[in-house]
């Protein structure tokens, strides 16, 4: 009952408004002269220093859904879903020098999106096309997302209903308020509540890390009950270490996540807002420190285990919904004010990245899609409107996913959502290095990437789900006699890449033409203090027919 | 505050300013952390924490100094 959760609640709610007040007020932040550009609402002015970068980003890519299901995860199958922390070490090395290219180019042209830059590099609006689609399907479930997050947390407040709609009223308002702020202030609204999100959920995790061991009777203890439950499950694949079958599924699972991650449009509207290319450099080594604290967090997975929590009952009949045990364990385990402080983390921890999914998303959909497609003269306020107005859209369908269909709907699709941006690799990632690849052949290759990824996602199976239950595909069904298995994504992007090598050889021999680079050797290493690249310069090619402000 | 600025055209410079040998040592970082033969067992123990825990939360040190040691010595380079 909500009324044994009082405290919690109202802490809860405190912090919530608290930190919407400070949605509204970030338009006035480092205001611009003129809001209505997408370089101020969507990247907010592209001009974010250091701190800014690695808070907007950190609470980018370190989600409340990360936060919720990587514990769960951990609490269900133990070693396995410690794959987080590889994934998020192996990504900072990986786009070190991928995101200061990116970031040169992009300010030299005006590029908001990838897929700005893929229009630009291969000459090709169709590839752009494809390039924006992927993105925002794998986008939207992923703000749906944030919302399983939100709702774990409610539920363990007992904030519960009846109906469908008492039940998920609590939400539709939370994201009522974010949609509002976020049309109002744009980027600049997540950057400034990152900075709470971030500080809340760095005391909570310092906290738990510290407090709950010395209640649990310690990290061998922690450890000890975990293994006893591993030993006592049938299942073949849990343990408290990795086996023989899924080491290879860790592996490529981990880096095939991190290959992913910043190909998501999301993480690169992040980027793209900072300031030069050290600022850049600098945040991939001081990003880490979160996936000290998601290593962490993952942890309290065990602690859950060694606290005996029983996770809550899933949506449908005997089912159980895994995402409870975190915060079931902060309430159990903690007075009920730290709880509420634990819990609002988390909240809010979910419209950090819900904001900037949307504004990324919405800025695809208004560069690559409306300004290419439906109206090509639109002048820059008019492209910055359509934005807001898309950002809106996007999030009224994340609500309608979460509350007319099963949750679980948005688990698989974010599932598939992450094979789906791996295909964007040869094009946005290799494009930044090199262009051998044939326009056509990326086209081809992003055809074979998303049919061989489907398909081997549609054939995986497990004791409960017949199809997509995971992204763990057996070697076996290759015609292996192994137990093994391996990413799919992986799989995926390398039938990708062969097919694009082969296409693109067979169109260079059939002298099929490839288009015009737009963009030059040296757009790649420009900086800050570039004359064609301070923020103040929007005389860039993309925005020609612009009137003066 | 951004005036261009008053030295040679900058091409010349800006050309070489990604490209360093010191640029292999990310691999270190990108490769380790991958091999289940190194983090994958249960001893030696640190604080109850089982070898594949510590083991892989210390890789976070590792990939902060190599991205740290890489951005200062390209960053001379780029400056000079």
């Amino acid at each position: 009952m909500w009324r044994d959760h009082l405290t919690e609640i109202i802490i809860f709610s405190l912090l919530f408004l608290l930190v919407s007040g400070m949605g509204f007020v970030a338009a006035r932040w480092r205001a611009p002269k003129d809001m209505a550009h997408l370089d101020e609402w969507g990247l907010g002015g592209r001009n974010f220093g250091g701190w800014i970068t690695w808070f907007l980003v950190g609470g980018d890519l370190y989600t409340a859904y990360t936060f919720v299901a990587v514990p769960a995860l951990v609490f269900g199958a133990g070693a396995m879903g410690f794959f987080a922390v590889p994934y998020t070490i192996v990504i900072y090395p990986l786009v070190f020098l991928v995101l200061a290219r990116l970031w040169s180019v992009s300010h030299r042209h005006g590029f908001v999106t990838p897929a700005d830059f893929v229009r630009s590099r291969f000459d090709s609006p169709v590839l752009a096309l494809v390039i924006a689609i992927t993105g925002i399907v794998a986008t939207m479930p992923y703000i749906a997302l944030q919302l399983v997050g939100i709702e774990a947390v409610l539920k363990a407040m007992g904030v519960t209903g009846e109906s469908t709609l008492a039940r998920h009223l609590p939400i539709i308002v939370a994201f009522a308020i974010l949609a509002a702020y976020t049309y109002q202030s744009g980027l600049r609204a997540p950057a400034l509540i990152a900075f709470v999100k971030d500080s809340l959920i760095y005391i909570v995790i310092l906290v738990a890390i510290i407090y709950l061991p010395y209640k649990l009777g310690g990290w061998g203890d922690i450890f000890a009950a975990a293994d006893a439950k591993f030993d006592a499950s049938p299942a073949p694949g849990d343990g408290v270490l990795l086996n023989a079958n899924n080491q290879l599924q860790y592996v490529t699972l981990a880096f095939g996540s991190a290959l992913a991650l910043f190909l998501y449009p999301h993480s690169l509207t992040g980027v793209l807002a900072s300031r030069n290319r050290d600022v850049i450099k600098r945040n991939m080594s001081a990003l880490p420190a979160y996936s000290l604290l998601l290593g962490l967090i993952a942890l309290l997975g065990y602690m859950a285990i060694a606290a005996d929590v029983t996770p809550l009952p899933g949506a449908s009949e005997g089912t159980v919904d895994s995402n409870t045990v975190v915060p079931l364990l902060f309430d159990q385990q903690f007075p009920s004010w730290f709880t509420g402080i634990a819990y609002a983390a988390i909240g809010i921890g979910a419209l950090v990245p819900a904001a900037i999914m949307s504004i990324a998303a919405a800025n695809l959909f208004t560069r690559n899609i409306y300004k290419e497609y439906l109206r090509r003269d639109a002048t820059a306020a008019q492209e910055a409107n359509v934005s807001k107005i898309t950002s809106l859209v996007v999030k009224i369908g994340a609500v309608a996913c979460i509350v007319f269909l099963d949750p679980q709907f948005s688990i698989d699709l974010q599932l598939i959502g992450g094979v789906i941006i791996l295909q964007t690799l040869p094009a946005v990632a290799l494009g930044i290095y090199t262009r051998w690849f044939h326009r056509g052949g990326l086209v081809a290759g992003w055809v074979a990437g998303m049919g061989l990824g489907m398909w081997m996602l549609y054939q995986i199976s497990s004791p409960t789900r017949k199809h997509f239950a995971g992204s763990a595909f057996p070697l076996e069904k290759f015609g292996f006699d192994t137990q093994k298995t391996i990413y799919v994504g992986i799989v995926a992007v390398l039938a990708n890449l062969l097919v694009a090598a082969v296409v693109t050889l067979a169109l260079r021999a059939a002298k099929v033409a490839e288009g015009v680079d737009g963009t030059a050797r040296d757009d790649y290493f420009a900086d800050e203090g570039d004359p064609r690249v301070t923020p103040g310069d929007r005389a860039g090619a993309d925005a020609a027919p612009e009137p003066v402000a | 505050m951004a005036a261009p600025d008053p030295e040679a055209p900058p091409t010349a410079s800006t050309r070489a300013k990604d490209k360093s040998p010191w640029n292999w040592l990310l691999f270190i970082p990108i490769v380790v952390p991958l091999v289940p033969a190194f983090f994958n067992g249960d001893s030696p123990r640190l604080f109850g924490f089982p070898r594949f825990y510590w083991l892989q939360l210390a890789y976070i040190i590792l990939g902060v100094t190599t991205t740290t040691v890489v951005y200062q010595l390209t960053k001379k380079r780029g400056d000079r």
